[in-house]
């Protein structure tokens, strides 16, 4: 598989969000708004990347048995650079993702790309295959949190199109749900017209 | 592939990678202590700013026991003497607690409020942090205003559907009241209920601060 092929089919065949249905929790959770939606898909690309680097990097030194444990110790490690620069930097951000950025680290999408892709690839493959699936899920993430944010609040990015309020519930956890299922059905159908 | 799952093997790499996970954390901690303390120190001048009337130097930090618990504050003062205080007080609304700058000048008027952190409901109690809410605080005299929402029969107009977080709000303006008369005349008149945090009687007359039912 070429290089460029490695990035693309995490966007659409192996959408994490769409496709895969992997990740749910932050998905549903942090997409309250695109920009949170957004700085939550850069949040997890940028982990995604360098844990699926580290962890093709050192595959082979590590014992089978302890694979696991070992992985989770580098992701938590590149999880826990993420906070504090977060913290130091964008402490806006950091606030409103708050419990989110902690629980990367125990997100399937990058523990399941370790295991499916990272400990069997090279270096620049894996991180490759990061990038794709991270672009994959930050697209999937900030496309949810625009529908919700422009039915919930009547607004994109912040810019507000309508005064007062939209339809509440889009805001709340079950719109997320139905949002997030609508999304599916449509990627779906777009999908399968095109014989994927 | 990968090395042999021996004891001895096992135990060398996860004592390795934890090693090398902890240098780095350590290399980035160092690095990014002092810009997460500025980002910090940032927030909370300008959170004070934003509550009380203009001043001149360093707001002052200090902690005051009101009723067993502890309150933090900041004094602001102006031509050597001081203007107002922006006091920290919490109280527990729908979603945990709603953490407040309130800041008092010191003629005891509330100067203006800032949520500090909320966890109300998005859409309904999560607006206690817009002005239509918020800025019935502003420029409010404790002693002339009832502080409780319309329902109980007070003066503040209460979020829609949301009476629970507004309740929290009042109680917090009120708890950051009852410190500023204990940081002002230096004695606790027990008027903060320590278990709730609730202002419960104010003792001298005319201190409008009333019973919250």
């Amino acid at each position: 598989m070429g290089k460029m092929q490695l990035i693309t089919k995490g966007f659409v065949k192996e959408n994490p969000t769409f496709s895969l249905l992997l990740g749910m929790c932050p998905t549903l959770a942090t997409t309250t708004s695109a920009i949170n939606g957004l700085s939550m898909g850069l949040a997890t690309l940028f982990v995604l990347v360098l844990s699926n680097m580290a962890i093709s990097a050192t595959a082979p030194y590590i014992p089978d048995k302890v694979r696991i444990p070992a992985y989770i110790v580098i992701i938590a490690a590149f999880v826990t650079i993420l906070q504090l620069v977060m913290q130091a930097f964008t402490p806006d951000i950091y606030q409103t993702l708050g419990l989110f950025i902690p629980l990367i680290v125990v997100n399937c999408i990058v523990l399941g790309r370790a295991e499916a892709f990272a400990n069997k690839n090279g270096v620049v493959d894996s991180a490759c295959d990061g990038l794709g699936i991270g672009i994959g899920f930050t697209f999937a993430l900030t496309l949810l949190g625009i529908v919700r944010e422009m039915l919930g609040s009547g607004s994109a990015f912040g810019f507000k199109f309508i005064s007062g309020d939209g339809i509440l519930v889009f805001v709340l956890a079950p719109g997320a749900f139905l949002a997030l299922a609508y999304l599916i059905v449509i990627f779906r159908k777009l999908t399968a017209a095109k014989g994927e | 592939m990968a090395i042999q799952s021996s004891f001895k093997n096992m135990t060398l790499c996860l004592f390795a990678v934890c090693i090398v996970s902890s240098a780095l954390l350590a290399a980035v901690y160092a690095v990014t202590k002092e810009p997460i303390e500025a980002a910090d120190h940032a927030k909370t001048i300008s959170s004070i700013a934003r509550v009380v009337p203009e001043f001149e130097g360093d707001p002052v930090s200090a902690t005051v026991e009101v009723g067993g618990k502890e309150y933090s504050y900041y004094t602001v003062s102006k031509d050597g003497r001081p203007v107002g205080y922006a006091i920290t007080s919490s109280s527990v609304g729908y979603g945990g607690p709603v953490v407040l700058m309130v800041g008092i000048t010191s003629d005891r008027v509330v100067y203006n409020t800032v949520v500090l952190s909320q966890a109300e409901t998005p859409g309904l109690g999560a607006k206690c942090v817009e002005p239509a809410f918020a800025d019935q605080f502003k420029n409010l005299d404790p002693g002339q205003k009832k502080m409780a929402v319309k329902k109980d029969g007070g003066d503040i107009d209460a979020i829609t559907a949301s009476t629970i977080t507004s309740r929290a709000y009042i109680k917090a303006v009120e708890t950051a009241v009852a410190v500023y008369d204990v940081i002002v005349t230096g004695q606790d008149s027990g008027a903060v209920d320590a278990a709730s945090g609730a202002t419960l009687e104010a003792d001298a007359p005319g201190e409008g601060t009333e019973e919250n039912k």
